[in-house]
C-alpha cells in the first residue's frame, strides 16, 4: 500500500515561506476554486492557506536554536478527522494514502477540523467549506505536467529542498531512507494518529581540533626564523636535577 | 475553542426540548401508573410537545447557522456508521418525529390501548410512542454528548461526564421548564416536575462539579515539545507565520480575558444551579408560576453560559502552534 | 459564490481556459532568478522557478511565487500624474495627465538645464538594475549627480573587498559551498543571492560542512547555522583583526599563498622622514602607464639574503617578516611585517572585550579556520598557468568560505573591518579557489577598477555629455572630483574630501544636501524606485518635511521633483511628476555585464526580461521614458547624426546600442554578432531577443575550467578576459593586503602628495581613516553617543518573505509580515519592565518610535532588533488607513540619523563611513522603556492618512484570486 507524504528537513529549513506561497498560489487557481482572503489591504489581512511556516526559539541565550517549522496537513495514516466527518466529504484516499476534503460534499461544520490536533484544516470564509493541503494531487499525477514537475508546489519551490515528498511506506523510497537514516519523527505521536508527514531533527557538525595539529613542522613561522619562542629564565629539571 | 453561538444555542435549545419531553412523558407515565392524578386535559401534552418541539426547531435552525453550506445539510445524515454528528443528524429529526406524533395523538385524542383494554394501563399508544420518544431522547443525548467526547485530544471533553452533563442540564432546564409550565396548566403535575427539576438539577450540579473538578486537574498529553518534536525544557513560538488571525485563530481560541474567562464559570454555577433552585422551591411554595418560569429563563441563560464555558475552557491542541503572533 | 469548478476529486478535475507558458526574470527582488509564467486567459496563474535556469534551477522564494498578488495589486499606478496645484507635497493629491503632457513638461524643464547648468538635474535610482541605463542617461545628459543605491546600501562591501582582492560578495563574488569544508557567515540575513544561497546552503550543510554564523541576531540563515556566535554589533573588525593575531600568531596562514599572490612581502619604505614613507619600494623599471599594479617590487630574498624585483615568475625566496636596509640605507620591511605588527595589541582577550565573543571562542575559531584550511586541501585536477607563465598541475583550495554582507557594511567602520575580513581571507588562502570565496564576471578587476569620474568641475558643461563616469574608482587623491579649494562638485559630495571613495555615490545624502543648498541648490531631482520618503531614508520625519520645504519666496527648495514608481509609495505622495512604471512582468528589461549581471563562478552570465503581460493602464517601462527623453533632448548616444531618434524603442536600443560606436560591447552579451555567433563582443544582432527568450532569458558562458580559478593571477583567464573586453590589461591583480592607495590618501593629508590635498578641517580625518592597514575604531555615531543614555544597538534585519516596502500592498505576503515588533533579549526587557507584547519606546539621540515589544532569546542582549520596512505610513500602498502596518508596524528610520551631530564649525558630517560613504544605518545607539499603559496602542510616530490618487483601483474587501474565466 502507497502512504504518500512530506518529509520536512528541519536541519536546512530557513523559513523563507516559499512553500506557503507557492502553495497559495498553486491552489487559489486549482481546479477546486479559489482561497479566499479577506481584509487583503486592511487591518488583520487574513486568509486560506494549506501550509505555514512557523518559528519557534529553543532554549535560552546564548544557547538558542531558531527552529523553522512548517507545517500542512500531514496525511495520517489514521486520521481522526475522517470518521467525525457527518457528510464522508473528509477521506482518505486508499491508493495513496492521500487525506482529502471533497469540496462538493463539505457542509463546513468544522468538524473535522475540530478533530484534528494538528490544526491544519482551514474553513475558506466565501467558499464555506473546509480546505487543507491535497498533497497537489492535482500536480502529481498529471501527464500533462513534465514529469520532473510532477511534485508538490511547495516541494519544487523550496530553496533549501528540505521538503522531501515520495512513498513512505516503501522502504527504499528517498523520504524512508531519510526517516531512518536521519531520526525521521512523526508529530504529537502521542494521539496515535500515525501522521504520515515526518520531520527530520537539526543535526550539527562541529571540527574537532587536537593541539598538535597548531605545531607542526611545517608551520610556516619556521621559515621567519620565529620558531615558537621557549621561556629560558622560568625553573627547569636543569636547576634541581644533579645526575 | 471558540464558543459559536450556533452550537450554544443548538445544544441549549435542544436540550431545553429534550428534556421538556422526558417531563412530559413522565408526567403522563406516572398518571398512567396512577402515581399521580391523572390530567384529563390532551391540551397540556398537545401544547407541551409542541412547545418542546419549538424548543428542537429552534436549535435545529441554529444548527444551520453553525454550517457554511447549510443547503447540503442533507448530506450530513450519511455517515452514522462513524460520526457521532452524523447520528446526531439522523437522530434529531427522528425525535423531532416522535415527539410531532406524540403531541398529535394527543391532539387527536386517539390512543388506543394497544396491550390490551383489560391493562390498567390506559392510553398505551401514546404511551409506548412517548417511551420510543424517551429512548431517543436519550440516544439524542448521548449523541450530542458524545460529539465532543469522542474527540480524545480535547481532554476537558473526552470524558462520560460530558455525555452525563449534556443529559442531566438539558433534562433539569426541560424539568424547570415543565414545573413553570404545570404550575399554569396542570398543577396536578406541579410537584412531580418540580421537585424531579430540583432533583435533577442538583444531579447537574454534581456532575457538572466533578467535570470541572476532573478538568481543573487534567495533565496535558501534547506540549509544545511533542507537538514540534523537539525535546528542550524551554521553547516558544516566536512566530506563527501568519498576522491577522487565521481559521485556526479564530475557531480555537474563546478570546476572552481571563477575567471574563472565570467570571462565566461563576455566572453559570450561580445561574444553572442554586438561583433555579429557589426559584423552584419558592415558586411551588408560594404557588407563583411566575417564580417558576422565572427559574427555567434563568436556568437556561445559565446554560448558555455553561455552554459557552464548556467550549472556552476546551484546550485544543492545535493551538500550542498558535501561540505568538 | 461557488467555487469555480468545485470537483470531487481533484485528478479528474478540468479547468477550462487557454493556458500558456512564458519564461521571463522575476523581479520581487534583486537576485534575478529565472521564473516560468503559466498564464490562463491571459492572467497570470502560476510562477514558478525555472528549472532550466542556472541561477535557481527550479526553485523560487516566498516572493516570486506572490507575483501575482504584485502584478494585481490595488495599490498600481496606471496614470502620469501631477500634483494638484493647490495641494501641498505629501498631501498625495493629483490629477491625471497624458504622456504627452508629462513629456512635454520634462523635456521643457530638462532642456532649460542642459543648456544652463546640468548639474541641477539630479538622477537617483534605488533597488533597480538597469544602471547602465541611467548611468547612460546621466553622462549624456552632462550631470554629475546621478548613483543608485549603493552608496546606503553595501558600498563598504564592495569597495573594501574590492580595494582589497579586486572582487566583492554582494553580486560579484560568493562563497564556493560545493567544495568548502567550514563556512563563515557574518551580518548576513537574507541577501541579493537569495535562492541561490539557500540552495547552497544547504547543500553545504548536507554534504557535512560546518557552518558558522556571526550575527548578533540569530534568524533566517543563521537559524540553521551549527554555530551561532553573537557578536556586538560594529565590532566585527575586533573580531577580524583578532582571528588575524591568533592565525599569525599560531603559523596557520598560507604563507605560499600570500608571497605570490599578494603583497604581503613585498617590502616598505620605513624612513618616516622620506618622502615614500609607507609607500612600496620600486625597482627601477620604469613605470608603466595603465590601470594595474605594477610589477616592479621588491622582495628581500632568503636565498640571496638581498632585495629583488618581486618576480613571481623566478624561484625567490623573499621573507615575509623582518625588517632590512637597502643599499640606500632606507629601511624597509614586508608588509605582512606591518600587519604583523598592527594586529600585536588585538589580541583574542583584547577583543573579547569589545565583541562580547570569548576570548577562547575566538581562538577557537581562529584555528578551526587555519587548520581547515591547511588540512582539508583540495586538489583539482585542472592545469592552469598563472600570469607569470609557471605552469601549474593543479588548482588547490583551502575550503574555508566566507560570506558576509550588511551586519558589517552598514557600518560606519565597516570599510576597515572588510578589509580586515579579505585579509584574513587572504590569509587563509582561500580567494577564488575551490572551497574558498570566488569571483563572478566581470570580476575580478584592477584594484582599484579603471572606471573614473572626471576630477575637476570643469567637465560638466553645458549641453556636453560628462566627461568621465559618474562613477569610478579612485585610486589616488587627483582622481577626487573636487573643485580648486577642495570642495565636492557633486550634490550628494560623493568622491569629495569628505567621502573619498565613496563608489557608488551616497544617494542617503541628497535630499537633506539639496534642501540646504549645500553645496549647491538643484532644480530637477528625478527619483527612479526609491521610496526616499520612508525607507531608504534616514531621519524619516525631517527629511518628509525638507521634501516639502519651501524658501523665503515661497518656492519649495527642492524646485521640482519627479518620481518614478510602480506603486503609491510613500515617496509618491510628494512627487510633482508621477510616472507610472510598468512590473517586472511587463516590460525588457536586461541585467547587464555592464551593470550587474547574474555570473556564476564558472563565467558570465546576463538575462533578460520579456513581457508576460500588456502593461496595466498607461504605465510606460521607464526605460521607454528615458529613451525618450534622451531622444527628445537629442543626447548623442540617443540622437542620429541628422538629430533624428535612433532608438525606436528599449528592446531597440538594447539590440543595437554600442558603448563606442562599433565596440561591438553593448547591454547583453549573449547572441552579439549579425547572426547570434558571437558573445561579450560583436556587431549588433537584429535577433538577439528572440535568442535570449528561446533560452530562457538567459545567457551563460562557461568558461574553460581552468579559466575558473586564480583568476587575479589566471593567464589564460586574464588573457580571455582581455580578447572578450571584460578588462583592458591581461595583468596580475595581487592582493592589497597593505593598502598603498589608503597610504597615498595619508600622504595627501601630512602634505607629502604633491597633487590634490585636503581642506584643512578634514586632513585630520583623512590621515585617520586612510591607514594602510585595518584598524579598528568604534564606529562614529558611538563614539558620539552618550552610551550611558543609550546602552543598546538598534538594527534591522530583511525578512525572507517581504522585499524592502514594496510588500506590504501584496495581500499574501502582508499575512505573513503585517506589521513588526522590537526583539528585545528577555533580560534586557526584563530590566526595562518590559513584558512580551508590551508597547514600549525606542529612543536613540534623535527622536523615538512607539512599538511594541518581542521577547527573543535569538538576539544578543545589548541588541534590539525589527524586520527592515514593515511599518508604514497611513493610507500609502492603498492600503487602508487602520491597517495593521500604520498602526501597529513602525519605522526604525525614525530613530537614525542621515548626519552626525554637527562638529563645531557648523559643518554637517554624513552619518557615514568616513572612507566609502557608506550609511551607518546600524551603527544607532538607543535606550528602551516601557509606554505608559494610558497610551492608546498604536505606533508613533503617525502621519497623515493619504487618499489614494486617480488610476488606482478600489481596494476590494476580501479577494477570491483565480486566474482565467471561471
Ligand atoms: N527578502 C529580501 N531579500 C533582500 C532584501 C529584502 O528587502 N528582502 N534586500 C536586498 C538588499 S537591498 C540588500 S542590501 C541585501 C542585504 O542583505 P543582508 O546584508 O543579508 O541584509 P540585512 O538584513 O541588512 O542583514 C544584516 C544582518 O547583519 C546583522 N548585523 C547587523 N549588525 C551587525 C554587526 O555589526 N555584525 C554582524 N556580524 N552582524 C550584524 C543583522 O542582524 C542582520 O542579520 O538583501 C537583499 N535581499
Ligand atoms: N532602517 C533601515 N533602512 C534601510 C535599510 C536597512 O537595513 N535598515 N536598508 C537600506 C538598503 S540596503 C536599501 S537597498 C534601501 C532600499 O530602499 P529603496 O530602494 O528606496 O526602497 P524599496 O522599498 O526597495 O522601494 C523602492 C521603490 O520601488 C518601487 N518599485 C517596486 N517595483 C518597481 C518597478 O518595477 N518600477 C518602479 N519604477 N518602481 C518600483 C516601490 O514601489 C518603492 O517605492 O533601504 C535602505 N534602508
Ligand atoms: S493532519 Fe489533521 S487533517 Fe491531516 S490527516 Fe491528520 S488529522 Fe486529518
Ligand atoms: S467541515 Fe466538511 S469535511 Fe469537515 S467534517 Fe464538516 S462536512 Fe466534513
Ligand atoms: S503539497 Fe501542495 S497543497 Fe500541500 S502544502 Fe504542499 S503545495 Fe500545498
Ligand atoms: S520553502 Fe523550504 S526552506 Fe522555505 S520555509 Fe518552506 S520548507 Fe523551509
Ligand atoms: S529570490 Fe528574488 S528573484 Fe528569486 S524568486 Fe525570490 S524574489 Fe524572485
Ligand atoms: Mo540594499
Amino acid at each position: 500500500m502507497t502512504q504518500l507524504a512530506l518529509v520536512i528537513d528541519l536541519n536546512v529549513c530557513v523559513g523563507c515561506h516559499a512553500c506557503v506561497t507557492s502553495c497559495k498560489q498553486w491552489n487559489t487557481s486549482g481546479p477546486a476554486g479559489y482561497m479566499s482572503d479577506d481584509n487583503p489591504y486592511d487591518k488583520d489581512p487574513t486568509g486560506t492557506f494549506f501550509n505555514r511556516v512557523q518559528s519557534f526559539e529553543v532554549g535560552e541565550y546564548p544557547h538558542t536554536e531558531t527552529v523553522h517549522f512548517p507545517k500542512s496537513c500531514l496525511h495520517c495514516e489514521d486520521p481522526p478527522c475522517v470518521p467525525v466527518c457527518p457528510t464522508g466529504a473528509s477521506y482518505k484516499r486508499p491508493q495513496d494514502g492521500i487525506v482529502l476534503v471533497d469540496y462538493d460534499k463539505c457542509i463546513g461544520c468544522k468538524y473535522c477540523s475540530w478533530a484534528c490536533p494538528y490544526g491544519v484544516r482551514e474553513v475558506d470564509e466565501h467558499l464555506k467549506v473546509m480546505k487543507k493541503c491535497t498533497l497537489c494531487v492535482d500536480r502529481i499525477y498529471d501527464t500533462a505536467l513534465p514529469e520532473a514537475e510532477r511534485k508538490p508546489a511547495c516541494v519544487m519551490a523550496c530553496p533549501t529542498s528540505a521538503r522531501l515528498f515520495g512513498d513512505v511506506h516503501d522502504p527504499d523510497s528517498e523520504v524512508s531512507v531519510a526517516i531512518r537514516e536521519n531520526g525521521g519523527y512523526q508529530l504529537m505521536p502521542e494521539w496515535g494518529t500515525k501522521p504520515a508527514n515526518h520531520y527530520l531533527p537539526r543535526r550539527k557538525t562541529r571540527i574537532q581540533i587536537h593541539d598538535d595539529e597548531l605545531l607542526r613542522a611545517d608551520n610556516p613561522l619556521k621559515k621567519e626564523g620565529r620558531k615558537p619562542r621557549v621561556v629560558i629564565d622560568e625553573h627547569t629539571l636543569d636547576d634541581v636535577t644533579s645526575w | 475553542m471558540h464558543p459559536a453561538f450556533s452550537v450554544i444555542f443548538l445544544t441549549t435549545l435542544s436540550g431545553v426540548g429534550q428534556g421538556l419531553f422526558l417531563a412530559l412523558f413522565t408526567g403522563q407515565s406516572y398518571a398512567a401508573l396512577g402515581l399521580v392524578r391523572v390530567n384529563d386535559s390532551p391540551t397540556f401534552y398537545t401544547v407541551g410537545s409542541f412547545i418542546a418541539l419549538l424548543f428542537l426547531g429552534a436549535g435545529l435552525a441554529a444548527s444551520f447557522f453553525h454550517l457554511g453550506r447549510p443547503e447540503r445539510g442533507w448530506r450530513a445524515a450519511s455517515q452514522w456508521r462513524t460520526s457521532w454528528l452524523s447520528r446526531e443528524v439522523i437522530v434529531l429529526p427522528a425525535f423531532m418525529a416522535v415527539v410531532f406524533v406524540f403531541g398529535l395523538l394527543h391532539y387527536m385524542g386517539w390512543d388506543p390501548n394497544i396491550i390490551g383494554a383489560d391493562n390498567p394501563l390506559q392510553g398505551q399508544l401514546s404511551l409506548f410512542v412517548g417511551m420510543l420518544g424517551a429512548l431517543i431522547c436519550l440516544a439524542l443525548f448521548v449523541c450530542t454528548g458524545m460529539i465532543y467526547a469522542c474527540i480524545r485530544f480535547l481532554q476537558e471533553w473526552h470524558s462520560s461526564l460530558t455525555v452525563v452533563n449534556y443529559l442531566l442540564l438539558g433534562t433539569a432546564s426541560g424539568f424547570t421548564l415543565a414545573t413553570a409550565y404545570a404550575a399554569l396548566y396542570a398543577p396536578n403535575l406541579l410537584t412531580l416536575f418540580g421537585v424531579w427539576a430540583a432533583i435533577i438539577t442538583f444531579a447537574g450540579l454534581i456532575s457538572r462539579s466533578a467535570s470541572l473538578i476532573r478538568n481543573a486537574r487534567i495533565k496535558y498529553k501534547s506540549t509544545l515539545q511533542t507537538a514540534i518534536g523537539v525535546r528542550h525544557a524551554t521553547i516558544a513560538q516566536s512566530s506563527q507565520g501568519l498576522m491577522g488571525g487565521s481559521f485556526n485563530t479564530r475557531e480555537f481560541f474563546h478570546g476572552a480575558s481571563q477575567l471574563m474567562f472565570k467570571s462565566i464559570k461563576w455566572i453559570f454555577l450561580v445561574l444553572v444551579f442554586p438561583v433555579p433552585l429557589a426559584l423552584l422551591w419558592a415558586g411551588m411554595n408560594l404557588h407563583a408560576p411566575a417564580l417558576l418560569l422565572a427559574a427555567f429563563v434563568v436556568q437556561y441563560l445559565g446554560l448558555i453560559a455553561e455552554r459557552w464555558f464548556f467550549f472556552a475552557q476546551a484546550n485544543h491542541p492545535q493551538n500550542l502552534y498558535y501561540q505568538t503572533i | 459564490m461557488s467555487s469555480a469548478n468545485p470537483l470531487h476529486d481533484p485528478i479528474h478535475a478540468t479547468t477550462s481556459g487557454r493556458v500558456e507558458t512564458k519564461n521571463t526574470t522575476c523581479y520581487m527582488c534583486a537576485c534575478r532568478c529565472g521564473i516560468r509564467v503559466t498564464l490562463r486567459d491571459g492572467e497570470v496563474r502560476y510562477i514558478q522557478g525555472n528549472p532550466d535556469h542556472p541561477l535557481n534551477k527550479g526553485v523560487i522564494c516566498a516572493k516570486g511565487a506572490s507575483g501575482i498578488m504584485k502584478q494585481y495589486s490595488p495599490a498600481r499606478l496606471t496614470k502620469p500624474l501631477m500634483r494638484k496645484p493647490n495641494a501641498a507635497r505629501g498631501d498625495n493629491e493629483f490629477v491625471e495627465i497624458s504622456w504627452d503632457e508629462a513629456f512635454a513638461v520634462l523635456e521643457e524643464r530638462l532642456a532649460n538645464i542642459r543648456a544652463t547648468e546640468p548639474r541641477k538635474f539630479a538622477l537617483f535610482t534605488g533597488r533597480d538594475q538597469m544602471q547602465a541605463l541611467t548611468g547612460l542617461f546621466a553622462k549624456q545628459f552632462g550631470t554629475p549627480n546621478y548613483a543608485a543605491h549603493g552608496g546606503f546600501c553595501s558600498v563598504n562591501m564592495a569597495a573594501g573587498m574590492i580595494y582589497t582582492i579586486g572582487g566583492s560578495f554582494w553580486e560579484f563574488g560568493g562563497p564556493d559551498l560545493d567544495r568548502a569544508k567550514l563556512f563563515v557567515m557574518i551580518g548576513t540575513a537574507e541577501d541579493h543571492h537569495s535562492n541561490p544561497l539557500k540552495m547552497a546552503i544547504s547543500k553545504f550543510k548536507r554534504q557535512g560542512g560546518k557552518f558558522i554564523s556571526v550575527n548578533p541576531v540569530r534568524t533566517g540563515y543563521s537559524a540553521i547555522a551549527d554555530e551561532w556566535i553573537p557578536i556586538k554589533p560594529g565590532t566585527d573588525g575586533a573580531l577580524f583583526l583578532a582571528l588575524i593575531h591568533e592565525i599569525i600568531d599560531t603559523g596557520l596562514y598560507d604563507r605560499e599563498f600570500l608571497v605570490r599572490y599578494t603583497n604581503a612581502a613585498e617590502l616598505l619604505n620605513m624612513n618616516e622622514a622620506d618622502h615614500e614613507f609607507g609607500m612600496f619600494v620600486r625597482a627601477e623599471v620604469p613605470e608603466e602607464e595603465g590601470c594595474f599594479d605594477p610589477q616592479n617590487k621588491l622582495w628581500w630574498d632568503r636565498n640571496s639574503d638581498r632585495p629583488v624585483v618581486a618576480n613571481r615568475s623566478a624561484e625567490l625566496d623573499p621573507y615575509l617578516l623582518g625588517e632590512y636596509t637597502l643599499d640606500d640605507q632606507t629601511k624597509v620591511k614586508p608588509s605582512f611585517q606591518l600587519l604583523l605588527e598592527r594586529v600585536a595589541q588585538y589580541t583574542p582577550e583584547w577583543a573579547e572585550n569589545i565583541t562580547g565573543i570569548p576570548a577562547a571562542t575566538i581562538r577557537r575559531l581562529a584555528h578551526e579556520m587555519g587548520i581547515t584550511a591547511r588540512d582539508e586541501k583540495i586538489e583539482l585536477p585542472i592545469a592552469w598557468t598563472d600570469v607569470w607563465g609557471r605552469e601549474h598541475e593543479t588548482v588547490t583550495g583551502n575550503p574555508v568560505a566566507f560570506h558576509a554582507m550588511r551586519g558589517l557594511a552598514a557600518h560606519s567602520n565597516g570599510f576597515h573591518t572588510i578589509r580586515a575580513m579579505s585579509i584574513l581571507m587572504s590569509l587563509l588562502g582561500t580567494i577564488d579557489r575551490p572551497g574558498g570565496f570566488r569571483h563572478k564576471a566581470p570580476f575580478p578587476r584592477p584594484i582599484p577598477p579603471c572606471a573614473k569620474t572626471p576630477n575637476d568641475p570643469r567637465a560638466v558643461k553645458p549641453n556636453t555629455p560628462l566627461d568621465g563616469m559618474p562613477l569610478g574608482w579612485p585610486a589616488d587623491p587627483d582622481d577626487l572630483f573636487v573643485d580648486d579649494q577642495g570642495g565636492p562638485v557633486r550634490i550628494d559630495k560623493a568622491f569629495s574630501w569628505e567621502y573619498p571613495l565613496s563608489v557608488h555615490g551616497m544617494m542617503h545624502n541628497v535630499i537633506t544636501n539639496a534642501w540646504r543648498g549645500d553645496p549647491y541648490k538643484i532644480d530637477t531631482l528625478l527619483i527612479f524606485m526609491a521610496n526616499m520618503a520612508w525607507n531608504s531614508t534616514m531621519n524619516t520625519v525631517e527629511v518628509r518635511n525638507m521634501l516639502n520645504d519651501r524658501d523665503e519666496h515661497g518656492d519649495y527648495k527642492i524646485p521640482f521633483l519627479v518620481v518614478c514608481d510602480a506603486f503609491q509609495s510613500e515617496m509618491v505622495a510628494y512627487a510633482d511628476l508621477v510616472l507610472p512604471d510598468t512590473t517586472y512582468l511587463e516590460r525588457h528589461d536586461v541585467m547587464s555585464m555592464l551593470d550587474r549581471p547574474i555570473s556564476e563562478f564558472e563565467g558570465p552570465v546576463d538575462s533578460v526580461r520579456i513581457p508576460v503581460v500588456p502593461p496595466t493602464g498607461e504605465c510606460k517601462p521607464f526605460q521607454e521614458v528615458l529613451i525618450e527623453l534622451g531622444s527628445r533632448l537629442k543626447l548623442p548616444a540617443f540622437t542620429s547624426k541628422d538629430g533624428s531618434r535612433k532608438f525606436r524603442d528599449y528592446p531597440d536600443f538594447v539590440v543595437n546600442y554600442e558603448t563606442e560606436p562599433g565596440s561591438g560591447i553593448g547591454f547583453l552579451a549573449g547572441w552579439r554578432g549579425r547572426g547570434g555567433e558571437k558573445f561579450m563582443k560583436g556587431e549588433p544582432n537584429p535577433n538577439q531577443w528572440e535568442m535570449y527568450e528561446k533560452n530562457n532569458c538567459v545567457f551563460q558562458y562557461e568558461l574553460p575550467r581552468s579559466f575558473q580559478y586564480m583568476r587575479n593571477w589566471n593567464q589564460g583567464y586574464l588573457q580571455w578576459a582581455q580578447q572578450h573586453r571584460l578588462t583592458r590589461y591581461a595583468e596580475p591583480i595581487n592582493i592589497h593586503i597593505y593598502s598603498e592607495v589608503l597610504q597615498k590618501f595619508r600622504m595627501s593629508a601630512q602634505g607629502k602628495h604633491d597633487g590634490k590635498q585636503p581642506p584643512e578641517h578634514l586632513r585630520e580625518r583623512i590621515e585617520t581613516f586612510f591607514d594602510p592597514l585595518p584598524f579598528y575604531f568604534e564606529p562614529l555615531e558611538a563614539q558620539l553617543t552618550d552610551k550611558q543614555r543609550y546602552p543598546l544597538n538598534a538594527i534591522t534585519q530583511r525578512p525572507m518573505a517581504m522585499y524592502h516596502s514594496w510588500d506590504s500592498q501584496n495581500a499574501w505576503l502582508r499575512q505573513i509580515h503585517a506589521h513588526n515588533y522590537l526583539h528585545v533579549n528577555p533580560k534586557t526587557a526584563a530590566a526595562a519592565g518590559i513584558e512580551d507584547g508590551d508597547w514600549m519606546w525606542v529612543e536613540s539621540q534623535w527622536g523615538k518610535v512607539r512599538c511594541m515589544a518581542r521577547h527573543s532569546q535569538a538576539v544578543e542582549p545589548g541588541t534590539v532588533w525589527t524586520w527592515n520596512a514593515i511599518g508604514k505610513a497611513a493610507g500609502a500602498w492603498n492600503l487602508a488607513p487602520r491597517a495593521n502596518e500604520s498602526q501597529y508596524g513602525f519605522l526604525l528610520n525614525h530613530v537614525i540619523s542621515d548626519e552626525l551631530p554637527p562638529r563645531n564649525n557648523g559643518e554637517h558630517l554624513s552619518n557615514s563611513d568616513p572612507v566609502t560613504g557608506q550609511a551607518g544605518w546600524y551603527d544607532v545607539r538607543v535606550r528602551i522603556y516601557k509606554a505608559d499603559a494610558d497610551d492608546s496602542h498604536f505606533t508613533l510616530p503617525q502621519f497623515d492618512p493619504i487618499e489614494p490618487v486617480p488610476g488606482e483601483r478600489k481596494r476590494p474587501k476580501w479577494l477570491a484570486w483565480f486566474a482565467g474565466k471561471r
